[in-house]
């Protein structure tokens, strides 16, 4: 298995090529030179996904390559590797698939773009940390690729810096994810201290004996190891927008439209969830509390985000509501699940992130595709779209009623998965959950019906359908969304690597369509035509509504406290204290040091003489010491 | 006289032969074709180089006087690739009519200087030792009067003779105290004790080495000879003549004086804290860019120390990797400077505001040296500072440790304020834009490459300390 390396290596070079050529190389190369590194590392991830999933019995952890990067002590050192174990096996499919249709489709939706190139090597750059992040063998690994991730999506999202919103948006994504890598980090620091290692292999051993004296040591009633954990879930949250650190997800919609398919749907934002599921061993043996966090934190953005995405009119906003929403569920399956036979909730998490990443992907290609057509983000400027591209019609029907639920698609499975899940270990989650699968495929078909049905509107250019490589992964991702619900996914994945068993629990099933059916059968009524009902629910709904439509002014509570409270109050006085006191102490040494230097300079006389003395004072001087010392 | 024992000697044999060739060639070749002894002599050294990574048996010969193994293996072909380097930099230098009949005597004299520097390193006797020593320093005073209708360089080379002679008296004094005490001058047998007479002796040697070094208060010609030399000259004393001084104390301090090293570790205490302090206090005030260096390569020097304190293996190891790192960025350094003084013979600082809106490739390189040279990461600089700290911090030192990063402070200070000159001053009469010639650009690219991924490929700073592991 050791071309798994090419699958990491590939991109990276395709970023190397890309950026150090960017104005000597013609825009088609480097599209095309990048599908193809892409390319081939897709086919490469699904000949692993083949090699390990059929033709070996038990999916242990299998370590094709590794080097020691750093090693400060004998135990204590930093590694680089690549583990494969079945999550990161799912992993690499679903980043590099994504990645080759969004390289594909970016052909088409780029074209003609000033800075294609340089695009394309921050796509390949993204691709080469994600999967470099899946793949990692040790927890300072991945925090570097984490950052690495972070950083080619602020360069994604700043990528039309000549537009002042997107250079915010990318600020606002660093500034956030800052926030909650900082928390990351020392969590790491933490959890490595108490065990000696950063390896996952070793970590992830329930049996690991350092844990017993973290569980032992309390801090403010819980243990260490809860609060490592914790800190480590928000670095995970902060990548995954999960609430309140979710504020800077909406923002970077800013990016190219295929970028916030790829980064901010597909893979970048399941990266949270991933690290929680490589950790999952250790949330569930040893810090159930934290798993709990994660849970509520799950449980309680799948709602807010979703009652947030049926207010707004931003095509792509309510699409990455959607897909905070969406990860919610994925936090909350993992948060209710244990390790094992009981480890229904794991694997359905790993499922519904391996269904979402198609299904969303295609809605941000198909907004994409829209967007193209009519040059707007703003879906009241749209309606009954399905006249003119009737191919992004029928493929964003597809992925809506694959996360709305409606079997056969592939939403359908994962979801329901989840909700049995949550429906064993928490009554009012489940309720909570059901609720907001209503919510979801209302916002959904709402957003549905008003560009696809409803009025006709008059357009200042004719829309037309978009060209056949744009088509053509979209098509795909349609098909992925129909079909990929029926993999047996508990045979492949599951928290102890050995097969689970799932069985449809029907009454939930049954449930979840009669709740999704209902919640589309709503917007059918409402927008399916103009009709002024849904002016009169939100004025009705008033407060609510309004509070909504502003994302429940989370953005501006931010602002309040980082301006009013933590500038006024806490920095102002550090500044004043910064400038009078420690530059102060600063400008004193410095002035010490000319000063001392200045008053030196004698001894550089120039005289050899003068030179010889001063070498024999210091042979003697050093002879005296030594006699006085040792005598 | 076996084959497989004359092998074991190869490096030597192998710089010897180069010498002779060059030295036939220069009789032999036509005058107007003396330049391409330039060529010649690169494309050997070059050779000899790539000789040495090859695999070889170790051991002694000529009865314990000479001996190898891998690490000497290692740390000499540290020391060809700088004189490699060195070479390919001082190609435009010897391109002047004024050393026409003399470019080979240039290559001969480095070259025996080297051969003397691998003798040092391999040797098992105390006497073998002083051969080397006195083989390395010679050719090189005479070097550095090169430039002989030049005042400074001509001071240099007298000063540079007349001090070594000194320490080279007290160096001897040294081993005759050590030989004093045991009776034995050979380097596997030699016996050491913690007796007055054995630390004494001990001194003596110690301060002829740390002369090589420039340690404080050892140091005083460092300046003036660095300033008044030719470039390649100075690149030569800063880099392989000091680096192999220190690869000797690294062997000498834990073999030989493994007993007294409660001793030598207070020695080593307080000339470390002087030399990195009084460097870099120097530092501050220069002008000419090769004095500059000549003190900030006396920082160095303070920072080596930090690693050789603890006595440890990971020390030892750590310090010789930060003088492969040393090698590659004070090279580059050298190399700019080399470049910017033949094409416009300006040495000051003030000379290089501006340069990088004239010369940008040369800029960056010179920025890239100097941010090595101060530790910034992610360059190979920051590493070899990093693993000297780690190394001084595990054995204990906190207080020296503490010192050490003001000192890091300091230098910052002074290598910024050159890559301030060079990107941020302007000037109305910056260096001209010029192109240096191919072997220049060559020996600035490896420089370049060596201080960016030396610090990132960990099995080079794994290898060694492989190598450490018995010491």
């Amino acid at each position: 298995m050791s071309y798994v390396i090419l699958i990491i290596a590939l991109p990276f070079a395709a970023f190397v090529i890309n950026g150090l050529l960017s104005g000597k190389i013609p825009h088609r190369f480097a599209g095309w030179l990048a599908t193809g590194a892409i390319g081939v590392a897709a086919v490469l991830a699904w000949l692993t996904a083949y090699s390990y999933f059929f033709q070996s019995t038990s999916f242990e952890k299998i370590i094709p390559f590794q080097i020691t990067w750093l090693s400060f002590t004998e135990t204590l050192q930093i590694d680089m590797g690549i583990l494969l174990d079945p999550i990161s096996v799912m992993m690499l499919v679903v980043i590099t698939t994504v990645s080759l249709m969004v390289f594909l489709y970016s052909l088409g939706y780029m074209q003609g773009e000033k800075g294609f190139v340089r695009y394309y090597a921050f796509l390949s750059l993204f691709s080469f940390s994600m999967l470099g992040l899946v793949v990692a063998t040790n927890l300072f690994q991945l925090y570097m690729f984490w950052e690495l991730v972070g950083v080619s999506s602020d360069l994604l999202i700043g990528y039309y810096y000549d537009k002042p919103e997107a250079v915010a948006a990318a600020k606002k994504a660093f500034i956030v994810t800052r926030f909650a890598d900082f928390g990351f980090l020392v969590g790491i620091l933490l959890l490595s201290y108490y065990t000696g290692t950063f390896d996952f292999a070793a970590i992830t051993d329930p049996n690991h004996t350092a844990f017993t004296t973290m569980t032992g040591s309390l801090f403010l009633g819980l243990s260490v190891l809860t609060w490592a954990l914790m800190l480590i879930f928000m670095g995970g949250a902060g990548k995954s927008a999960m609430f309140p650190l979710h504020i800077w997800l909406p923002d970077a919609m800013e990016g190219p439209t295929p970028v916030s398919a790829l980064i901010h749907a597909a893979t970048m934002v399941v990266a949270g969830v991933f690290l929680v599921a490589r950790m999952f061993p250790v949330f569930s043996f040893h810090a159930p509390e934290a798993l709990d966090a994660v849970a509520f934190i799950g449980v309680f953005t799948l709602l807010f985000a979703a009652i947030i995405a049926c207010t707004q009119t931003d095509i792509k906003r309510i699409l990455a509501f959607s897909t905070m929403s969406q990860i919610g569920y994925m936090m909350l399956a993992l948060g209710v699940s244990d390790y094992g036979d009981q480890g229904l909730g794991f694997t359905a998490s790993m499922f519904h992130l391996f269904t979402h990443a198609f299904f969303k992907a295609l809605l941000f290609l198909g907004a994409g595709s829209i967007i193209h057509a009519i040059h707007s983000n703003d879906i009241r400027e749209m309606g009954n779209l399905r006249k003119h591209q009737p191919v992004t019609h029928i493929v964003f029907l597809i992925a809506c009623l694959a996360i709305a639920g409606i079997p056969p698609f592939a939403g359908f499975f994962s979801k329901d998965e989840i909700l049995a899940a949550t429906l064993n270990s928490s009554p009012v989650y489940f309720a909570i959950a059901t609720f907001t699968a209503g919510l979801t495929a209302f916002y959904m078909f709402r957003l549905y019906f008003l560009v696809f049905w409803n009025r006709e509107t008059v357009y200042e250019y004719k829309p037309h359908e978009s060209s056949f490589i744009m088509l053509v992964p979209m098509i795909v991702l349609a098909v992925g969304s129909a079909v990929a619900g029926f993999i047996p996914f508990g045979k492949f994945v599951s928290s102890d690597s050995q097969p689970l068993h799932i069985e449809m629990n029907q009454t939930v099933a049954i449930l979840s369509i009669v709740v999704a059916a209902t919640g589309i059968l709503i917007a059918w009524a409402l927008y399916k035509k103009e009709s002024p009902l849904s002016e009169k629910i939100a004025s009705t709904l008033n407060g609510l509504y309004r509070v909504a439509l502003k994302k429940f002014y989370i953005d501006e509570l931010y602002v309040f406290i980082t301006k009013k409270i933590i500038f006024n109050l806490i920095s102002k006085p550090i500044a004043w204290f910064d400038r009078h006191v420690i530059d102060a102490l600063m400008d004193f040494t410095a002035t010490a040091t000319n000063k001392v230097s200045a008053e030196i300079k004698g001894l550089q006389s120039g005289q050899l003489q003068h030179y010889a003395y001063i070498f024999l004072s210091g042979v003697v001087l050093i002879v005296l010491i030594m006699i006085f010392n040792y005598t | 006289m076996s084959l497989n024992e004359l092998m074991i000697m190869r490096h030597e044999w192998a710089l010897v032969a180069v010498a002779l060739i060059l030295l036939i060639a220069e009789i032999g070749m036509n005058e107007n074709r003396k330049q391409n002894i330039k060529l010649f002599a690169c494309v050997l050294m070059t050779l000899v180089t790539v000789l040495g990574f090859l695999p070889a048996d170790t051991g002694t010969v000529f009865g314990n006087m000479y001996v190898t193994d891998p690490l000497r293996i290692l740390m000499k072909n540290i020391l060809n690739v700088g004189v490699l380097i060195i070479f390919l930099q001082s190609f435009s230098w010897l391109k002047q009519p004024n050393y026409q009949d003399r470019i080979t005597e240039f290559y001969l004299l480095m070259l025996s200087s080297l051969i003397g520097v691998s003798y040092m390193i391999s040797s098992g006797h105390f006497l073998m030792f002083y051969l080397g020593l006195e083989l390395t320093t010679i050719p090189i005073a005479a070097l550095a009067a090169y430039e002989q209708f030049k005042s400074k360089s001509a001071e240099a080379g007298i000063k540079l003779i007349l001090s070594s002679a000194f320490s080279s008296a007290i160096l001897l004094f040294g081993i005759s105290i050590l030989f004093a005490a045991s009776g034995n001058l050979y380097f596997n047998s030699y016996e050491s004790s913690d007796s007055i007479i054995n630390v004494l002796g001990f001194i003596f040697f110690f301060s002829g080495l740390a002369f090589k070094i420039s340690i404080v208060p050892f140091h005083l010609w460092t300046a003036d000879v660095y300033e008044g030399s030719p470039t390649s000259v100075t690149s030569y004393l800063s880099v392989i003549s000091k680096g192999s001084a220190v690869f000797i104390l690294v062997i000498v301090l834990t073999t030989l004086f493994r007993v007294i090293q409660p001793m030598w570790q207070e020695v080593l205490y307080a000339t470390s804290i002087l030399t990195m302090t009084i460097g870099n206090l120097f530092a501050i005030r220069q002008q000419n860019v090769k004095r500059f260096l000549a003190f900030s390569s006396i920082a160095q020097a303070g920072f080596i120390m930090l690693g050789i304190v603890g006595g440890t293996a990971l020390g030892m190891a750590t310090v010789i990797y930060f003088v492969l790192v040393y090698v590659f960025s004070n090279l580059a350094a050298f190399g700019v400077v080399q470049a910017v003084e033949q094409a416009s013979g300006k040495v000051t600082v003030d000379d290089y505001n501006g340069l990088y809106k004239t010369n940008p490739k040369l800029s960056l390189v010179m920025m890239l040296a100097l941010f090595s040279l101060a530790g910034i990461p992610p360059l190979a600089g920051f590493f070899g500072k990093f693993f000297l700290f780690t190394a001084v911090a595990e054995s204990g030192f906190y207080v020296l440790l503490g010192v050490a990063v003001l000192n890091t402070v300091i230098s910052l200070y002074y290598y910024l304020l050159v890559v301030k000159a060079m990107f941020i001053n302007s000037s109305d009469t910056p260096v001209t834009a010029f192109t240096s010639d191919m072997a220049m650009r060559i020996s600035l690219v490896v420089c370049s490459v060596g201080i960016l991924v030396i610090g990132f490929y960990s099995p080079v700073f794994a290898y060694i300390k492989e190598l450490c592991v018995g010491i």
